[in-house]
């Protein structure tokens, strides 16, 4: 009983939000939505927990759907990489509903956007499989078009459209890139095709390997493929924008992880990623500076943090892998906790203009402080998660010998630490007497600040967890061997 | 034939881009259903064109391999839902009286 149910562990954090999802279809009365959802992303959570100490030794634990053989069926695999961001994605989701609910933003069909959104999230993370990858991502990318266009507004309609064709576009790279893939290799098991690229022809292995950049890019928002970004992200409400801004770019960089370590591993530094990382950073705090709301200042933040992890991702060392995945869940604790800031700010002042705030330190003094400590996580300053995060990054930079690439992130660092000043000076301090924000929109937000300072205080169990993940990227050969069962 | 194919999936690429750098909103959905179908004609060219019908073909002999054909299949689907969701907020749009007025930047109307 116990071992069949471990072994069936990694489909879980999928089927329990999906289930979730289609009873709240049904429709039930709001408090029955309120309570289902809370208990699928509840039960996400456990899963997702269970699911990260089974895999904390470096475990691969598979599962071959329909009891087909790896490179005939369908392929989950839950490893340490797979399992860290299914359990931050089941975080982010449950502090996001709880805002949600708190804010009162949760009416019709909400609740089932937001599970269905999780399950595609979670497979994404788990599947094996490249096919299955870009069913996933057409998942979340449904729901997150859903949420994203619920109640809609003539200003979130216009700006959605943008959105969903730029996915859109996106998503027929990847089927381009998937198409050239296999009939490269005949296979699209990830595993599989770790073993069969080197055989393949050079030239269409690069040319899918560039279709797969450009369609994960675009979903990660990584240089030049940014520019939808800030539109989207700043039209929803608070607790959907903060899952948005936490978690779905996030699906973009984890894919470019696992493909490009495990399907197309690059020897040493990858120059291409290196200047779009470059690229990255320098252009999402400089969209940033030039901002007048605290949402769009955020939002365009998130593009410069994902230069962060595209720069780990390029430099292609152990430490520098591990370096991006610490970056990847320090980011999206931090963000999420940002965005959470803004949404209680806009839930609460009507507004998130800077040149309409003002004071809010006087009347929301703990809103106050879980900003200050995410805005110094998110800058680097020493205690908090985002120091150590940078730290590795930097060490993995200065240890290739890329001067140029770790010259810029620590400029970005000192330039996202002014803005976050902008941000405070203008709504934080001067003139006014806004109003104060219940306990129940500080709260989420507050949550996640903590999350940061423990990670800040012990850095090195979370540092352990994500090098066995790296070590996995790294030296796929245990990943391989166990899906595959040699 | 691959090349005939091949050539087709170009002037679907290329008449999709075209249609979606237009102004009109039912063009632009227009162009994005064009350019998923270019990709899934792709899968199926990845399989190759020789070879009978598979799995419930009468001779023997080389089969075409039939799992693209499954991968289309759902990809079909997944554009054929996106595509019908375009069109109702296209039409959310045309009730805002959106048609007009998409692509002109009016960003400060909160």
């Amino acid at each position: 009983m116990t071992a069949s149910l471990i072994a069936a562990l990694p489909a879980l954090p999928i089927i329990a939000p999906l289930l979730t999802a289609i009873l709240l279809i049904a429709g039930p009365s709001r408090r029955a939505q309120r309570t289902l959802g809370l208990a699928g992303s509840l039960a996400t959570l456990a899963a997702s927990i269970a699911l990260v100490l089974l895999t904390r030794g470096g475990q691969v634990m598979p599962i071959q759907a329909g009891g087909w053989a790896a490179p005939y069926g369908i392929t989950l695999v839950a490893d340490m990489l797979g399992a860290l961001m299914v359990l931050i994605a089941a975080l982010i989701g449950l502090v996001g509903l709880v805002f949600t609910i708190a804010s009162g933003r949760d009416d019709r069909f909400v609740h089932a956007g937001w599970q269905f959104l999780l399950t595609g999230i979670n497979w994404a993370f788990l599947t094996g499989d490249l096919f299955n990858l870009y069913v996933a991502y057409e998942v979340m990318l449904i729901s997150s078009y859903f949420l994203l266009t619920h109640g809609t507004t003539q200003r979130q309609a216009r700006e959605a459209f943008g959105y969903v064709a730029i996915n859109l576009v996106a998503s027929m790279f990847f089927l381009f890139g998937v198409a050239l893939i296999y009939s490269a290799t005949g296979t699209l098991n990830m595993a599989h095709l770790a073993e069969r690229v080197p055989l393949a022809p050079a030239g269409t292995v690069r040319a899918a390997s560039m279709m797969l950049l450009v369609a994960f890019g675009t979903k990660a928002a990584i240089f030049p493929f940014y520019f939808w970004l800030p539109h989207a992200y700043a039209i929803p409400p608070g607790g959907v924008a903060a899952f948005f801004g936490g978690m779905l770019t996030k699906v973009g960089v984890y894919s470019l992880f696992r493909v490009f370590t495990i399907v197309f591993p690059s020897g040493g530094p990858d120059p291409l990623l290196l200047w779009s990382a470059a690229g990255t950073m320098l252009f999402g705090v400089l969209g940033a500076l030039a901002q007048d709301s605290v949402r769009r200042i955020l939002s365009f933040h998130i593009i410069s943090q994902v230069g962060y992890m595209i720069m780990g991702l390029a430099l292609a060392g152990q430490l520098g892998i591990a370096g991006g995945i610490f970056y990847i869940l320090h980011h999206i604790v931090v963000k999420s906790g940002l965005l959470l800031v803004g949404g209680a700010i806009e839930e609460t002042q009507g507004t998130d203009r800077l040149d309409r705030l003002g004071g809010l330190a006087r009347t929301n003094g703990v809103l106050a402080l879980a900003f200050v400590v995410c805005a110094l996580s998110l800058a680097g300053v020493p205690p908090f998660s985002g120091f150590f995060a940078k730290l590795l990054l930097i060490r993995a930079g200065l240890e290739v010998g890329q001067y140029g690439v770790v010259a810029v992130s620590i400029v970005v660092s000192v330039l996202t630490l002014m803005s976050m000043l902008k941000i405070y000076t203008t709504a934080f301090w001067g003139p006014g007497e806004p109003r104060r924000a219940p306990a129940r929109l500080v709260a989420p937000a507050a949550a996640l600040a903590l999350i940061t300072i423990a990670v800040g205080l012990r850095p090195q169990v979370l540092y352990s967890l994500t090098s066995t993940a790296a070590a996995h990227l790294t030296q796929p050969a245990r990943y391989i061997g166990t899906v595959l069962k040699k | 034939m691959t090349t005939l194919v091949a050539l087709l999936v170009g002037t679907l690429v290329a008449t999709g881009f075209y249609l979606l750098l237009g102004k009109s909103l039912v063009r632009q959905i227009i162009g994005l259903s064009l350019l998923s179908h270019a990709a899934h004609i792709t899968i199926l060219l990845s399989a190759g064109l020789r070879g009978g019908v598979p799995v419930i073909s009468a001779t023997r002999g080389p089969m075409t391999d039939p799992l693209p054909q499954a991968l289309i299949l759902t990809a079909i689907v997944i554009s054929f839902g996106v595509t019908a969701f375009l069109l109702a907020l296209g039409y959310r749009m045309h009730l805002f009286g959106g048609e007009e007025k998409h692509g002109k930047e009016k960003r400060d109307d909160r």
